[in-house]
């Protein structure tokens, strides 16, 4: 009997196809669309983004973290500081944020892995409100009241203005995709077996040898590293910043858990649907004030009730379909 | 010399006592059977020469190295595995992907992949390999807890629980996947309810009751035992 294992299926080969068609049609954007097509495109990279950082996080690893802002936050400062006082470029500076980040995701690790299930989603929470009021207190960065990025430093990095939108722009594309693509080879290597392991079964994964405080380490530490270069990049596109809007709960995390828990949480296409459905959303009720946010928070009941695995969750368990999928699929032909 | 060494080993939930001062030590080559009744700890003596639990006092030796404060991942990978009384599957993955976890994670060998299917071979699950772990029956979960724990290629099985709940013709399949694991070189130890199956394979029986041996030695003498039969059998005859 001769057997053999793949990982593509056929809605695989024609996603792929499909990704790199829609990422070149977008990544053409600053030649057919108008200023406001790109700032949309931007942020919506910018949720996808944040969202397969939380997924990985809660979705696999376990670690419910309430305090993603606190990366973000963190990011967006470090934007400000290298761009400010170091002269350092505003793109070049997002990968020394995401560096910045990833290291003083380390001592803030080995503080909040003391805590478990609940009392860790509380710490996460308390520490970026410590970085709120830690950065609030840096006069030299605008203290409580922030500061703006100087037209001088935006200027040096190019002179037209379609110039640079087209820079930030790619900028959040390769971010966005770059970010996709992380993930997804992530969860196709070894670790990420490791990390699918512990999502269903601690206890099991752990008695098969898999060391999962060390892989619970590692993906929070790449998680806040990058999570603290989408801040930077966040505040490039706001060139302003203060305390409270870059340690935001509700932008940063309460949002993203959103998309996360409607679009189907432990699944690579979860965070994609999610984002989708919370633009449309956003693009057509964000007018009722309130009572838009009020329906976003019974949507997510209503499908944490209905189907809690997401949509996608119902899908993948319906239809049996994966469109990136990580898995292994064992062919015997006899 | 033993394979395993447990060494007076202690261990309390609060005022109960679930193994005092328990010791055994285990041949390479042997299957001991663990008997005792509900409560009598014998889950809690595979957790702790897993690492699963911490124990109060006591020593562990694997191999003639003390092993007592490795942990449960690290004691994997030195070659002690075993299968849980309620199956743990990853429900999200396939069963394939399942044993895969155990081959990457607590195995060093090559050609993970290869030795995943030849273990499914030998456990019954090859045609399952793509069947996702949480649609699976009674008897096939028990079988991919054995597939899972075999792909890490222990030295030590310790098996919990594995026949309860079968029919006879699954029991007797099983009996002979463990006969087969067995003379592949493996040491088990195989706690277990359903005394006639342990009987057919067993090379040396332990009873236990309230953390302590009661009973040890040969199949036959061991159930010959007067106590054995008060203590043990007399409980299970009015179940």
């Amino acid at each position: 009997m001769n057997t053999s294992i793949t990982r593509a299926t056929p809605e695989s080969r024609i996603m792929a196809i499909v990704s790199i068609l829609l990422i070149a049609l977008l990544a053409a954007a600053p030649w057919w669309g108008k200023t406001a097509d790109l700032r949309l495109i931007g942020e919506f990279m910018i949720y996808l983004s944040l969202a397969c950082l939380w997924n990985l996080l809660a979705g696999y690893a376990g670690l419910i973290s309430v305090g993603q802002q606190a990366y973000v936050g963190f990011g967006g400062y470090m934007l400000f500081t290298c761009a400010i006082y170091l002269g350092i470029s505003p793109l070049l500076a997002i990968p020394v944020a995401g560096v910045l980040g990833a290291l003083i995701s380390v001592p803030v690790a080995l503080l909040v892995f003391r805590l478990r299930g609940a009392y860790f989603a509380i710490g996460t929470w308390v520490v970026a409100e410590v970085f709120r009021l830690g950065f609030a207190q840096i006069s030299s960065l605008g203290g409580g009241s922030g500061t703006s990025l100087p037209i001088k430093v935006m200027k040096e990095m190019a002179r037209s203005k379609w110039m640079r939108e087209m820079m930030v722009f790619e900028t959040a594309l390769l971010l966005g995709v770059g970010t996709l693509l992380v993930t997804y080879l992530l969860l196709r290597s070894r670790i990420g077996l490791g990390l699918t392991a512990i999502r269903d079964s601690e206890v099991a994964s752990v008695s098969l040898g898999v060391r999962i405080e060390r892989i619970k380490l590692i993906t929070y530490v790449a998680v806040a590293g990058i999570t603290s270069m989408i801040g930077a990049l966040i505040f490039i596109t706001k060139l302003r910043i203060t305390p409270d809007a870059a340690f935001s709960v509700n932008e940063w995390t309460a949002f993203v858990i959103f998309i996360v828990v409607i679009g189907g949480i432990g699944t690579i296409e979860g965070p994609i649907l999610g984002t989708i459905i919370f633009f449309l959303l956003r693009e057509y009720l964000s007018d009722l004030g309130s009572l838009y946010l009020m329906l976003l928070g019974g949507m997510a009941i209503i499908i944490m009730i209905v189907a809690p695995k997401g949509i996608w969750g119902y899908v993948r368990e319906r239809f049996d379909l994966s469109l990136f999928p990580v898995g292994y699929r064992v062919k015997l032909d006899k | 010399m033993a394979i395993l060494q447990i060494k007076e080993m202690q261990k309390k939930y609060g005022a109960l006592v679930v193994t005092d001062g328990f010791s055994l030590d285990v041949e390479p080559g042997e299957i001991v059977g663990i008997l005792g009744p509900n409560g009598a700890g014998k889950t809690t003596l595979f957790n702790l020469v897993t690492g699963m639990v911490k124990p109060d006092s006591g020593q562990l030796l694997f191999d003639g190295e003390n092993i007592s404060h490795a942990d449960a991942a690290d004691r994997c990978q030195r070659g002690i595995s075993r299968s849980f009384q309620v199956p743990h599957p990853f429900v999200g993955m396939s069963v394939f992907e399942n044993v895969l976890v155990g081959a990457l994670f607590g195995r060093h060998g090559m050609e993970p992949e290869q030795h995943v299917l030849d273990v499914l071979e030998l456990t019954g699950l090859k045609n399952k390999s793509n069947q996702l772990a949480g649609s699976l029956s009674l008897l096939e979960r028990k079988r991919l807890e054995m597939a899972r724990a075999l792909a890490t290629e222990p030295k030590l099985l310790l098996l919990d629980e594995i026949a309860g709940g079968l029919t006879d013709s699954e029991c007797k399949s099983l009996l002979s996947a463990i006969r087969d694991v067995h003379s592949s070189g493996v040491t088990i130890i195989w706690i277990e309810h359903v005394v006639h199956a342990l009987l057919s394979v067993a090379t040396r029986l332990v009873v236990v009751d309230f953390g302590r041996t009661i009973a040890d030695g040969s199949p036959e003498d061991v159930m010959k035992n007067e106590q054995v039969k008060s203590i043990y059998l007399g409980v299970d005859e009015h179940v």
